[in-house]
Order: structure tokens, then C-alpha cells, then sequence
């Protein structure tokens, strides 16, 4: 009995690599951090929205149902791209989604470039996936350091903020950030008064705070992320940073406002893709969200969603799922949903408006997660790199 | 005047924030020492305990409304607990069987607690505030000094200290002491191994516990905040000698200072340097810096 369940489990596994083929089933791989600092940002939430995606496309493409699978990166390059090129090899996948961490994207992009399979990068920071590392099947979706940088650096630097120092996760993310926002601090006039680099998931901030202190800067710009900034905003409040610097958030995420609380946070301006509280359609997709998780979605969640959509249609238009048709396809397609209105230019960056918000205060918010006003729209062309200064030789044909 | 090109006041600033984690790492491997001592366990859920002591703090008072100074005893309390219940159904099954199985349980334990407050908390952490009495900072000359930080300082070196006398200079002590060496010889003298052999697995755990209760305030209090710490923690235990309780607490500090420095002349390097030093301290003494030379 159990061999012959065995058996048929090989059989089975044999039918599915034998379907592997350009018409589905179209298989969706999304790989993250599932457990670490950033898995409240992404994480299993975001699998799940790319699920959601799936189900809200009716479950089906091109004949047989659509496959989600998804892993954790656990923040290694290494586990990313082996994992994407597993899937690729063995499991006949048809697209991949990158969550959380720069350097993990910058791994998985390599695997679909050299297997000519779609990646969406989400939540990476890394403007290096669009730029010099940029790829023919590569998508960039919903932020970049660079666009994070002019956004949120450019409101700082206007209100008389020019001299900067840096505290940086020691990683491709923080190193991307920090190289953005100098060149955004000094092409307005500023200075960068120095920089100092933590440990990735560093638990205590105190002794790098300490440095920047003295540094005299009136910035201290954090070019971190989750767990990361908000040990840092945390110890940067304990040690009364706060009073003897400007402190600006580079990346921050609704997830860490709601983890310091309001007081804690009050006034720091930051630049993001979407908030759940910006129209009536985002408000609806947070409020499904927020059954099921108790908790609002991330920009990146929504991301993961709009994302997953717009490949499902772009499958659908091609009527395929070879890579290089629906690559083609994704680039001439108008997205227009709920996360965002834009489209994908030649070096993969999706084009869409960034958002300047500012953290409210407890007496300004009105209701749980009720955090962020918006100070400004940006459009795209003014928030992301533009053709005249990216390196990437697909935006010069 | 300055030290290797950081000003004076700057150097003393760090070495002071360094003694501060120190006094972490010296609780932590305190327990460990005192554990592995005694029962032979390798307790690799030690993190997991502190971080519960730390979800217990912040529990009490989300909850119930219930402050620091009350969490301060009723969390390391509770984690003890935790920890006799641990001893009771599982450790006590595996003396007599290879070291390694006890490090494989506390493993899986510490995995299981971990992932259970992931599920239910999430991993982007809670703020758990300062006391008031202790909230400001104080002005040392050198650096402004959160007055926080200085009593984590000296609650732990009291705690350390105070441990080292019970074990090393009480009646009690030195029954704990001849159980490590001997423990069917001192059960001969009418004392119950057993029973110590378990409260001192739920003293360690406790002492986790305060160790998490103190650091909530510091650090957002994260389900994963135990295991990024104990790794470090073992290379503390490795580099002091397994088993030696004083060469655990001035380890601790020590590496604390180490990492300190390290974060102001080499940044990047300072998520390393203990294991540097590990490896360093295991080819010239495998047995650690206070273990005695089998």
C-alpha cells in the first residue's frame, strides 16, 4: 500500500515536470524574508497576497489552475538564488517575486536573466536592479533608494537641512541608499559629514548613535530598515538624538510606525509607494487585509498584489508564458489598480507617482493605524532615476 | 588627547556602552554556565527564555497594566517556571544519554517558542517604555548617559555578583558544586539531586527572564531578539570555559567592551568579533580563557 502511494507520488511528480511547458500551468514563485526582521513588512502575508492575486484572476490562465509557491530567503543571496533556480529547473516555473532584501534581488535577477524567466522585485530597496544591474527581465515595482532619496531627502534638504551623516545596514540595500541620498544632499548643496555601517539585524544602536552625535551633522539619515530602524529610532529617542539632530527615516514602513507608536514617531517625514488609508479602493483592499491579519498592509503587500495582477493579465494578453513574450508584453501594458497608476519603462523601473507622508501626531490620528498626512505627490519622473543618469544600457537603444 | 585618533571623552562613552551589553552577555552566559555546569546541558533555549522574559514584561503591563518594577520579579518567576517544566518533562529524560541531546531538544524548544510568538505577534516588534524613575539621562562629563542604562548595568553585575557567592561561598553552593562532580556520591549524603538538579535549570531560565525584562526597554521587544543574541552568548560561554561561573561574567564583559570598540574603529566587523576572538581563544586554550585543562 505505501509503495504504491509512493509510487503514484513519483508518477505524479513526473507528470509535473513533463507539463512544464510555455502554456502552464503558470506557476508563480515568490521568495522572501518569512521570518526575520523584515517578515512583517512582506513576509507570509505577502504570499499570500500574490495568492489573493491569483484567486481575484478567477484561479486560471491559459487552461490549468495557477500555482503559488513561496520560501524563505532568511536574508542569504545564496538560499534566494538557489531556491529560484530549483524552481526554475525542476518545477517549471513560470515567474518569480522578490520580497524583502536588495542583495537577495540582486541574486534571484541574475538566475531569471540567465533562465529568461519574468522577475518582479518588490520590496527590495537595491536602484541597482534597474540601473547597472539592470536586466531584460527585470521589473522593479514598487519603490527604489533612489526614489526614496529624492523624495524624502529633497523635502529635508529644502528646509534648510544640509549637512548629513549616515548610519547604514552594512549591505547592498544600505550601501544603494546611502550613495542616493549624498548624491541628492550634495547636487542641492549639502554636505555628508560621514557615515558608519551596522551589522545587518543589529540588536543594539547606542554605540553608532554616539558617532554620528558627534559628528556635529543636523542630519542623522537612517539607511536601514525594519527591525533595524526602529531599534535605531528607539535608542536614537533614549540617548536624546532627537534633540541635537534631525533624524530622517530613508525607508520606513507603516509596520515600524505602528511598532514604535505615534509618540515616538510624530513629525518624521517619510517617502512611500501606497498607504491604506490614500481612496476608497485602498481602503477596501486594507480592510480585507486587516480581517484576516489584524493588522494593516505594507506598501510592499499591496505591491505584491498589484504586481502578481499585472503579470496574470500580461500572461493572459501574450496568450503565453514564455518569458521574453510576456517581458514584451508587461512593457506596453497600462497598469492602472488600486496600489498604483504607471507602467514598466525599457530598464524594467515601473513608473508611478511616490508619495511625500508625514507621521501624524496622537492628537491628529483619528483611529487605529490612522498615521500618515500626505505632504506631496511626486511624480515619477521627478522620483525615480532619470534616462539621462541611468547607466543601463537598455533605456540608451 | 586622544586614543588612536578617537578623542578621550568619545573612547570612554564607548567602553561604557560596551559594558552595558556586556552586562547582558554576562547574564546570559551566567545561566548558561551555571546549567551546563551542573546538568551537562548545552541549554540552546536560553535566548528563547530571555525573550520570553521580555514578551512576559511587556504582556503584564499591555494587558494588565502591570509596571516594570513588579515585571521585574513576576517575569524572571514565570520563565523559571517555564524552565522547571521543561526540566520535568524533558531534560531529566536525557542524563544519562550524550550531551548532544539535550542541545538538540533545547534546539527544537527554542525554535518552538520562537515560532509561536512569530505567529502571534508578528516580527516587527513592541515598544515597551522606560520607567519613569529611571526615564532622562545623566550627564557624565564624557556622554549624556541614560539613567536606564546605568541601573542595567548595575542590576546585572549585582545579579552576576550575587550568584557567583551563592554557588562559590554558601552551604548550598557548594552542594550544587559536589552534585556537578559527583552526583550519585552527594545522593548518598541525603541530599535530593534531583530537586536541585531541576530548580537550578528554573534559576537559569529566571535569570534569562530578568535579563529579557531588562533589555525590553532598550530594544523593541521582537520574537526573534533571543536568537540573535545567543550565538553570541555561546561564543562568550566558549571563550570564559565552559562551566566556570566568574570566568562567564568577566567574559561577558569583556567581550562586551571588545564589541564596543570594535563598533567605533571597524563598524562592520563588529557583528564578527567575538567569534574572532572565540577562534583565537580556542587554538591557544581549547578549554577557555577560566576552564580548567582536562
Amino acid at each position: 500500500m505505501k509503495f504504491n502511494a509512493l509510487a503514484a507520488a513519483m508518477a505524479l511528480g513526473f507528470a509535473a515536470c513533463a507539463s512544464a511547458q510555455d502554456t502552464g500551468p503558470v506557476k508563480i514563485g515568490f521568495i522572501t524574508d518569512m521570518s526575520s526582521l523584515y517578515a512583517d513588512i512582506d513576509g507570509p502575508a505577502g504570499g499570500e497576497m500574490v495568492k489573493w492575486a491569483a484567486q481575484d484572476f478567477g484561479g486560471k490562465v491559459l487552461g490549468p489552475n495557477i500555482e503559488v509557491v513561496t520560501a524563505d530567503h532568511q536574508n542569504k543571496a545564496d538560499v534566494a538564488s538557489s531556491k529560484a533556480r530549483e524552481w526554475i529547473d525542476k518545477d517549471g516555473l513560470s515567474m518569480l517575486i522578490g520580497g524583502t532584501n536588495s542583495g537577495t534581488s540582486l541574486a534571484m535577477a541574475k538566475v531569471a536573466e540567465e533562465k529568461k524567466k519574468p522577475f518582479i522585485s518588490i520590496g527590495a530597496g537595491s536602484a541597482r536592479l534597474t540601473n547597472d544591474a539592470c536586466s531584460p527581465y527585470t521589473v522593479h515595482y514598487a519603490y527604489d533608494t533612489v526614489s526614496l532619496a529624492k523624495v524624502a531627502g529633497n523635502a529635508l534638504i529644502k528646509s534648510g537641512n544640509k549637512n548629513w551623516f549616515f548610519l547604514t545596514a552594512d549591505y547592498a540595500f544600505g550601501y544603494s541608499l546611502e550613495g542616493d541620498a549624498s548624491n541628492v544632499v550634495k547636487s542641492n548643496g549639502g554636505t555628508v559629514a560621514g557615515a558608519v555601517r551596522h551589522p545587518l539585524n543589529a540588536s543594539d544602536f547606542s554605540s553608532f548613535l554616539l558617532q554620528a552625535q558627534s559628528s556635529k551633522a543636523q542630519v542623522l539619515a537612517l539607511a536601514n530598515a525594519g527591525g533595524d530602524f526602529t531599534n535605531a529610532m528607539k535608542a536614537a529617542k533614549e540617548f536624546g538624538i532627537n534633540k541635537t539632530m534631525k533624524i530622517a527615516g530613508l525607508l520606513v514602513f507603516i509596520n515600524d510606525v505602528h511598532s514604535l507608536g505615534l509618540s515616538n514617531t510624530e513629525g518624521l517625514q517619510l517617502a512611500d509607494s501606497w498607504y491604506w488609508n490614500q481612496d476608497d479602493a485602498s481602503r477596501a483592499f486594507a480592510k480585507r487585509f486587516f480581517d484576516k491579519y489584524k493588522r494593516m498592509p505594507s506598501s510592499v503587500q499591496a505591491a505584491d498584489y498589484s504586481a502578481a495582477l499585472t503579470y496574470l493579465k500580461a500572461v493572459k494578453i501574450a496568450g503565453t508564458t514564455d518569458g521574453e513574450k510576456v517581458m514584451e508584453t508587461l512593457k506596453k501594458t497600462k497598469i492602472d489598480d488600486f496600489y498604483n497608476k504607471g507602467s514598466i519603462r525599457a530598464d524594467g523601473r515601473m513608473m508611478h507617482d511616490m508619495y511625500l507622508y508625514e507621521v501624524k501626531s496622537a492628537k491628529e490620528s483619528t483611529m487605529p493605524w490612522d498615521y500618515y498626512k500626505l505632504i506631496a505627490k511626486v511624480p515619477a519622473e521627478q522620483a525615480f532615476t532619470s534616462v539621462a543618469e541611468s547607466k543601463c544600457a537598455l533605456l540608451k537603444k | 588627547m586622544d586614543i588612536f585618533g578617537i578623542p578621550l571623552q568619545a573612547f570612554l562613552g564607548q567602553l561604557l556602552l560596551g559594558l552595558v551589553n556586556g552586562a547582558f552577555y554576562a547574564m546570559l552566559s551566567l545561566g548558561l554556565a551555571v546549567i551546563f555546569g551542573l546538568l551537562g546541558v548545552v541549554n540552546f533555549a536560553h535566548g528563547a527564555l530571555y525573550m520570553l522574559g521580555a514578551f512576559v514584561a511587556w504582556i503584564l503591563f499591555d494587558q494588565f497594566g502591570i509596571g516594570y518594577w513588579y515585571a521585574l520579579v513576576l517575569s524572571p518567576l514565570a520563565v523559571g517556571v517555564v524552565g522547571v517544566i521543561i526540566e520535568r518533562l524533558f531534560l531529566k529524560r536525557l542524563y544519562k544519554l550524550d550531551p548532544i541531546y539535550g542541545l538538540l531538544l533545547t534546539f527544537g524548544l527554542a525554535l518552538i517558542i520562537e515560532g509561536v510568538f512569530r505567529e502571534m505577534y508578528g516580527t516587527s516588534g513592541q515598544a515597551y517604555s522606560v520607567p519613569e524613575t529611571l526615564s532622562g539621562a545623566t550627564n557624565l562629563g564624557f556622554m549624556v548617559l541614560p539613567n536606564y542604562r546605568a541601573w542595567v548595568v548595575f542590576a546585572s553585575l549585582a545579579v552576576c555578583i550575587g550568584t557567583w557567592f551563592l554557588i562559590e561561598r554558601t552551604r548550598l553552593g557548594a552542594y550544587l558544586r559536589a552534585g556537578t562532580e559527583n552526583a550519585a556520591l552527594v545522593q548518598t549524603f541525603g541530599i535530593n539531586v534531583p530537586l536541585m538538579v531541576m530548580l537550578t535549570y528554573g534559576a537559569g531560565a529566571a535569570l534569562a527572564g530578568l535579563a529579557g525584562v531588562l533589555a525590553a526597554p532598550i530594544i523593541l521587544v521582537n520574537p526573534t531578539m533571543g536568537s540573535n543574541l545567543i550565538i553570541v552568548v555561546f561564543a562568550v560561554v566558549v571563550i570564559g570555559g565552559m562551566g566556570s561561573i566568574m570566568g562567564s561574567i568577566l567574559t561577558g564583559l569583556g567581550l562586551g567592551i571588545v564589541e564596543g570598540l570594535t563598533r567605533v574603529f571597524y563598524p562592520e566587523a563588529s557583528g564578527v568579533v567575538v567569534f574572532v576572538v572565540m577562534v583565537i581563544v580556542l587554538m591557544f586554550r581549547p578549554a577557555g580563557l577560566f576552564g580548567k585543562e582536562a
